[in-house]
Order: C-alpha cells, then structure tokens, then sequence
C-alpha cells in the first residue's frame, strides 16, 4: 500500500485530459457521451484516492454518489439521444447546430 | 481482490507487498490508459464502448489497490455491467455502428484547440497537485476507514451520516426512469395502446 | 357663497359630457348642453355678486379653498377662489356674453361636421377664463391663462384642413408663448421676492401699506406681467396673431377674440395694480403702448376690406384704450370701457356673423351692400353696436371712452390727443364698414345669381337672396343691442350712478390708485372735443363711402397691409432667421446630435454582428469555450494560489 497518492493523482488528471480531449474532438454523440464517463471515472479516482491518504470514509461516499447519478444521467442522455435519432437521424453532435437562434 | 490474492500469495513481507502494490498501480495504469485513448481514437462507437470497459475494469482495479474493495465491485457490476451495456444498445437499436464520417470540421480551430487545451489542463492539473493545500485537507471528517470491513463502513455513513443525499439519489434514479419513459416514448398512441385493427391501419398507413 | 363652486363646475361638467358624448351628443344637443352650462354658470355668478353685495364695502373679498396642489418645502401652492369685486366683474360679463355667444352659435354652427367638437371648446374656455379670473393666486391663474390660450388655438385652428385656419392658430400660440415667457418670468421673480404666488400675501400687503417694494423690482415684475398681458390682449409689438385669429367660426371672434380672453391681460394689469403703484415708469410704459396701439390699429382698420378684420383691428385698437387708461391710473375707466366693448364689440361681430352667414361665407365688404331691407334685425342691432363703438352719445362706447380721455388728458395731454384722433378714426372707419355692409347698392347680386345658377347645394335661398338668421341668433343679437344702449346706465358718471365705480372701489383703494379729480369744465370740454372728432369722422365715413365702394385714394396700400409690419416680420423671420434654424437643424442636429445616437446604434448593431460569429450552433464549439474557461480559472489558481 505504498504507492504515494500523488501517482493515482496523476493518472486520474490524465485520464480527466484525454476525456476533456475526446469529448471535444469526437463528434459522435454516444462517443461524447463515452468521454464525459472517462471523466467522471477520472474524478472518482482522485475521491478514493483522497479518502485514504486522509484516511476519511467521505470520499467514498461521494464516489457512492457519483455512480447512482452517473447511472441517472446516462439513462436521461440516452432517452434524449434516441428521440433525436427518431426525429432525424442525426449520429453527429454538428447536425443539431440548427437549434442556434 | 487482485491486490488481496497477491497479499494472500507473498505473505506479509512488506518488501514484497510494496512491489504488489506497484504492480497492480502499474497494470491498472496500463489498462486505463489504453482504454482512454481507445475511446477518442477509434471511429467505430462499438471499438469505444469495449475499450470503455478496459478503462473501467483499470479503474476497479485501482480502486482495490486503494482498498476500496465495495467500489470496485459496484464499478463492475454498474458501470461495466450495465451502463456499457445501455450504450451498446443505444448503438445497435439506432444502427449506428459505422465509422464517423471523416467530414471535415465545420470550425477549423476546433480540434487543434481542444487538443492544446486537453494538454493545458493537464499541465495545470498537475502543477496543482504539487501544491499541498490543493492535494491535502483535514482527516476523517466523516469517519476513518480503520478498523472494520469497508462494507460496513460506507454502509454505516450512507445510512446515517448521508441518509438525505441518498434518500435524494432514489429520487433522483426515480425521476430519471420516468423521464427517459417520457422522452422515448413516441407521440400517439403505441402499439400497445391500439386495437388489432387501428394496429393495422397504423401499419399501412 | 358655495355658489361659487358651481360657477367653475357647470362649464367643466359641460365640458366632461361633449368631450366623452362626442359625436353621440350630435345636433344640436351639444349646443343646448353647452349653452345650459354656460347660462347655469351665470346665474351662479349672479347668485355669488348678490350675496357679495349684502356684505360691507371693505368685507367683500372672500376666498375659497379648493385644495392644495403643490405642497413642496416653503412652497405651497393651492386650488382657492378669490371672489372679489374685480374678478366678479369679469367672471360676470364673461359667464353673460359668453351664454350668449354660445346661443347664438346653435344657430351659426348649423351642420357643421364637428359641431360637437366646437361646443366642447367653447365651454371649456368658458372654464378656463373664469379659473383666470377666480383664481386667488398667480400660478391658478396662469393655468387658465394657458387653458384659454389652448383653446383659443383650438378654435382659431376649428376648420383645420383649411391651411390658413392652421397656420394662423399656430401664429396666434407661438405670438401668445411671447407673452407667456414674460408672465412665468415674473412668477419667478414673485417667488423669488414674496416667497408665494397669493394675492393675499403679494398684493394685499401692499395695497394696505404693511409693505413697500424697490422701484427697481416693481419695475421688473410690472413689466414682466404686462408682457404677459400684452401677448393675450394683443398689443404692441405682440399683435399680429388678433387679425389672422379671424380665421376662426364667428362666434370665437365675438367670444374670445373680442370680449373675454383678449381682456385677460386688461385684468392682469388691473388685478397687479398694487405692483405697479410703485413703479410710475411701468405706468408710463402701459399708458404708452396702449395709445400707440390704439392709433395704429385705427389707421389699419381704416384700409381693411375684410368684413372682421376690419372688427379685429378695432378690437386691437380698443384694447389699446383700456391700457391707457389703466396706465393713466384709472383703473375703473379702463374696466368699465372693458365691460362696455365686451356688450359692442360681441353685438358687432355676431351682427357681422349674420351678414356672412345671409351671403354664404362672403367677408369681402367690397362684395356686400345694400343689406338694410334684407336683415333688419341685423341691421339695427349692427346699428346700436356701431354708435357705440364710435362713442357717439349716448351710447356706451361714449361714457367709457370719456371717462379713459380724462384720465389721460390727467397723465399726459399728448396721450389724450392720441385717444381723440383714434377717436375719430375709429367713428370713419366704422362708419365706412356700416356703409359698405349694410348701404349702397347691393354689389353681392352678380355673385347671388351665379350662385343660383350653380345650384343650391350651399343651402341657397329661393334665388340666393339674403335671408334673416333663426331667432337662436337674433336673440342675443337684440339683447347686446340693449346692453350696448343702455348698459353705459351702470357706471354713469354723475353723483350717486357711478355703481361700477363704488362697487370697484375696494378693490383700488386709494393708497395705490389716487383719485383725482378733473375740473368739471374741463370734463365737459374733453367730452365736447372728442365727440366732436368722433362725429367729423363719422361724417367723413359716411359722406365718403355712402355713394361708392371704390375709392382708392382712401385706401392706400399700406393701411391694407397694415403698414407692412406683417411682412417685415416674416422676411426677417424667413430670411436669417430661416437660415440659422436650418444650419442649426441640419448641421447640429443631423450631424452632431443625431450622428453621435446612430453611431451609438451603429456600434451596438456592428459589435453584435461581429459577436454572432461566436454563436455557431456547434455544441462542440460551446463546449471548448466552457473548457477555456475552465483552463483560465486553473491557470489563475496555479499561479495566484500556488504558493
């Protein structure tokens, strides 16, 4: 158990860059979808990985948390990108840039 | 788990927990890392969502590395086993698992300036985790970790110290099926809903 | 006394039903309506002198609160009436004249298409000049002041869509906004010296001697106020606007451009009398004007073809004798000659009303003639007002007129030569208007047959020959012909009939109006002389006009331009004056002004269209700016917090 908490910091920061990256660079709006999840993921990293250098049972939780609304979110996402997909089968994010005022 | 079979199989010899420990830091790195860059990389949705599925087993991995051992398992079973799942039916029910079209960028700028700003924000990410008041903070708040089985620990805080925000996700999870029902569902009436013969007017029509 | 309420509410309540009746009132409700307004008003009026005259001589001053309108810091200004002898009297003779006036326009304004709108009109004035008239204080009665001003331009400006009624109502409201100016300046300067607007705490203590003024203020303030007064009552250098008003219906000439609001600026003067106590050169300046006003609106009147032009210039002219002799220091002259014009010069113009309504809207006197037979109520009515006019005894216009030649025969006689050659120029010219309009041979037949040949689509009457008015307008007709004989009876100037004297005299005590007296052979020697003048040139009218129309000689062209005086001013006024307007309106104002609001409207609209860029509709696009966002806030953690 020695592995010195900034290494896990450091993988999650990178793991939260790739995400941001890929999220903007990729169009297609499942894979966005895929990225913002690498994101989160990045963030519980860096949560279990405070919880046991402060040695706190919080961080924990909140990854706890993090699952049950992550899970929330991907369910509404989906709903949202299937009733898009039936109004016109749009697979990139650009194709919905009609709805600019 | 993998951490407490490799414990189980050196014994308690600190020299070679500590080289364990680095071992499953270093294979989980590898594994997240590769599925990261395999999600952006690849052109295929189907390709993205497997390589999903690495970066989240590394995760777990970690997570017991961390013993975080209840995580790891629900990491597992929810986001692999069952988010990965939605979005491999999403894909395949709308028949989207073809390559990205290679269309070029409607803003030019756009992915040379996500990329500078994917590595700026690593850069700055990392600088501040060099500063100790960003990478530390008061310990256990909310209870040690020490001294008892990490199940029952989280359960204990959730139930108690974090019974209102938990209460609030049930509503939330509530609220989110309801509205994916609604947001899904089609205007008119469904299949369900019709008589055999409004069925097949529906249907020719 | 709580009759004095309704002398303001009638009219106002006359006005409240034509203005939301509107066209639903029609013809001619609207004219009964408005005319019961005004006859109610009246009888209140006459019910408020009744009572006022069961009070002692120096009690019959009474206020009446109405309510408080502006209550700011030391300034309290209230609605109150004051009911005095002076602002009785005119509250009386307008209420009276203006009913009738009001009657007889039932008849006059006969199928017109805003007859609604017309009547609205008339009682609103009716309104606004006995606010004038009974306000206790200054600033009240500025607000009648302007209501009558505003609705003086909605009548000269009646028939709209003729471009002359329109340009003269606009003439006679900006030549009156003159006027206004000098009026709200001295309001300011009152303010600034009396801290208040009231009678009773301006004038009172000075007409009592608990206060004296500098010189130098009364000076100002007298000044100020009569430049007010001589905006509304239309005398040098601020009458032009009076001839143009005749643009408007008949009835408005007689009503307000002749007996009530053009006096508006006499009861200024009259009512400011204790300011001008003590400033004998304001006295000097009003006496002044007045004859100069009254003879040079004779002699223009003298070479005038229009039929009320002829009346609007004597009006002018006659308005010019009250201000002498106000001016001289007799105050009572100058309100009687006020209240006996208002009998004459109403019956003249009501007469004159009837003579173009019986030839269809003809003004021209070269195109009448003749109408002795045709009209014989108008025709004596016109008769009596006349003889009063040109002050031939015993007539109205002879007391009154009399009584203003003393007084300046007193102050100057170089003022009272003046007085007596309008005198006589007044007779001529009235009596060459009478000839022409109602002697002679009828020069309007070759017209009448064309007309009658043209059809009778304006109403002509079997072969177009004059025909006498309705009884709707002969009846006030005849009634201002009695008053315009005997209504002088009022104020006669012998021992114990000089009612109108003695019932004024509390309101000119003789701290601040000294009596004096004129020896009686003198008296009679000025009365002599003047009727002397006034019968020459009657004479002179009658023997020059009687057997011809066309007498060029008599009429040079400058008397019929009105010494030019009109043109001078617009050349100038169209000329540089033009000019610096439009340099002012096309290069400040379209360039500077307007320039620097559209460049602000230009910057909004440029920058906007620059920002739109940014609004692409990429999601994509909004995301990255979320995350440079985001990278900024690190970047400013990193190195601000860093340590």
């Amino acid at each position: 158990m020695t592995v010195p908490g900034a290494w896990y910091l450091v993988l999650a920061a990178v793991l939260f860059g790739i995400g941001a990256t890929g999220l903007l660079v990729r169009r297609n709006v499942l894979v966005m979808f895929m990225c913002i999840e690498l994101m989160l993921n990045a963030v519980n990293l860096t949560f279990v990985t405070f919880a046991r250098l402060l040695d706190d049972i919080g961080g924990q939780a909140s990854v706890f948390f993090v699952l049950v609304v992550a899970a929330a979110e991907v369910v509404v996402g989906l709903a949202i990108i299937v009733a898009m997909f039936r109004r016109r089968a749009a697979a990139t994010a650009d194709e919905i840039h009609i709805l600019k005022g | 788990m993998t951490a407490a079979l490799l414990a189980a199989a050196t014994g308690s010899g600190a020299h070679l927990a500590h080289a364990s420990a680095w071992a499953v830091f270093g294979v989980g790195a590898a594994l997240i890392l590769t599925g990261a860059f395999g999600v952006v990389l690849l052109r295929n949705p189907v390709h993205s969502a497997l390589m999903l599925v690495i970066t989240l087993i590394g995760v777990a991995l970690e997570f017991i590395d961390e013993s975080a051992d209840f995580l790891a398992a629900v990491q597992i079973i929810v986001y692999a086993g069952a988010i990965v799942i939605l979005f491999l039916f999403v894909i395949m029910f709308l028949a989207v698992d073809r390559r990205e079209p290679a269309a070029p960028e409607p803003t030019r700028a756009q992915r040379p300036l996500a990329v500078l700003l994917g590595l700026v924000a690593l850069a700055e990410l990392l600088i501040l985790s060099r500063v100790q008041h960003w990478s530390s903070g008061a310990h256990h708040v909310a209870g040690s970790l020490k001294g008892g089985e990490d199940v029952q620990k989280l359960g204990e805080s959730i139930f108690t110290r974090y019974l209102l925000p938990f209460e609030m996700t049930a509503a939330l999870l509530v609220i989110a099926v309801v509205a994916a029902v609604v947001l899904s569902r089609r205007h008119g009436r469904v299949a369900a809903e019709m008589s055999p013969a409004e069925q097949e007017e529906a249907t020719l029509r | 006394m709580d009759a004095a309420y309704a002398i303001l509410a009638l009219p106002l309540l006359g006005t409240a039903i034509l203005l939301f009746g509107g066209r639903r009132t029609g013809d001619p409700a609207s004219g009964w309506i408005a005319t019961a307004m005004a006859v109610g008003s009246f009888v209140a009026t006459v019910v408020v002198w009744a009572s006022l005259l069961g009070h002692s001589a120096a009690s019959r001053t009474v206020h009446k609160g109405l309510f408080t309108w502006i209550p700011v810091g030391s300034l309290h200004v209230s609605f109150g009436l004051q009911l005095d002898p002076l602002s009785l009297t005119w509250a009386l003779f307008s209420s009276g004249v203006g009913s009738l006036i009001t009657l007889y326009s039932i008849g006059y304004m006969k199928g017109d298409s805003s007859y609604g709108r017309f009547f609205f009109y008339m009682n609103l004035f009716l309104f606004s000049m006995l606010v004038l008239v009974l306000a206790d204080s200054y600033l009240f009665s500025f607000v009648g002041w302007e209501g009558v001003g505003y609705c003086s331009y909605g009548l000269i400006g009646f028939w709209f869509e003729r471009n002359s009624a329109a340009v003269a109502a606009k003439k006679a409201f900006v030549t009156n906004r003159i006027g206004d100016f000098g009026f709200m300046i001295a309001l300011f300067m009152m303010f600034g010296h009396f801290h208040s607007f009231n009678y009773s705490t301006v004038l009172a203590p000075l007409a009592s001697g608990r206060l004296t003024l500098a010189g130098a203020t009364a000076t100002g303030l007298a000044l100020m106020l009569f430049l007010g007064a001589v905006g509304k009552s239309a005398q040098i250098p601020l009458y032009m606007w009076l001839p143009d008003a005749m643009e408007g219906p008949t009835p408005v000439s007689a009503l307000i451009h002749a007996a009530t609001m053009v006096t508006a600026g006499v009861y200024l003067v009259a009512r400011s009398a204790p300011i001008l106590h003590f400033s004998p050169s304001a006295q000097w300046v009003v006496a002044s004007i007045g004859a100069a006003t009254a003879l040079l609106a004779a002699t223009i009147a003298c070479g005038q073809d229009d039929i009320k032009r002829v009346l609007a210039y004597s009006t002018i002219s006659q308005l010019g004798y009250m201000f002498l002799g106000e001016g001289s220091g007799d105050y009572g002259a100058g309100i009687f000659h006020t209240v006996m014009h208002a009998f004459f010069k109403a019956l003249l113009f009501l007469g004159a009303g009837a003579v173009i309504h019986a030839l269809h809207d003809e003004q021209d006197m070269k195109k009448m003639g003749g109408l002795w037979k045709y009209l014989p109520v108008s025709s004596w009515t016109f008769l009596a007002g006349f003889l009063a006019l040109s002050a031939i005894p015993p007539f109205d216009g002879f007391w009154s007129k009399d009584a203003i030649l003393a007084a300046a025969w007193h102050k100057s006689p170089a003022l009272w030569a003046v007085g007596v050659v309008t005198a006589a120029l007044t007779a001529y010219y009235m009596s060459r208007q009478f000839v022409l309009v109602f002697g002679g041979k009828a020069r309007w037949v070759d017209r009448a047959a064309e007309h009658g040949a043209a059809g009778h689509e304006a109403g002509g009457h079997a072969g177009g020959r004059p025909h006498e008015a309705p009884p709707v307008m002969t009846v006030p007709l005849v009634i201002l012909a009695v008053g315009s004989t005997v209504g002088w009876l009022m104020n006669a100037p012998f021992a114990g009939l000089n009612f109108l004297e003695r019932w004024l005299a509390p309101v000119f005590p003789a701290r601040i109006a000294p009596s004096f007296a004129v020896a009686t052979g003198t008296k009679w020697a000025i009365g002599t002389v003047a009727t002397a003048f006034a019968i020459l040139g009657l004479v002179a009218g009658l023997s020059a006009w009687r057997r011809t129309a066309e007498r060029p000689a008599l009429e040079p062209a400058v008397l019929a331009h009105a010494w030019y005086i009109d043109e001078t001013v617009s050349a100038a006024a169209s000329g540089p004056l033009a000019r610096l307007a439009s340099g002012v309106s096309f290069g400040v104002d379209a360039g500077l002004v307007d320039g620097l609001v559209n460049g602000v409207g230009r910057l909004a609209a440029q920058s906007g269209r620059q920002l739109r860029r940014f609004q692409t509709g990429y999601v994509r696009n909004y995301a990255l700016g979320i995350g440079i966002g985001a990278a900024a806030i690190l970047a400013y953690l990193a190195t601000r917090m860093g340590g």
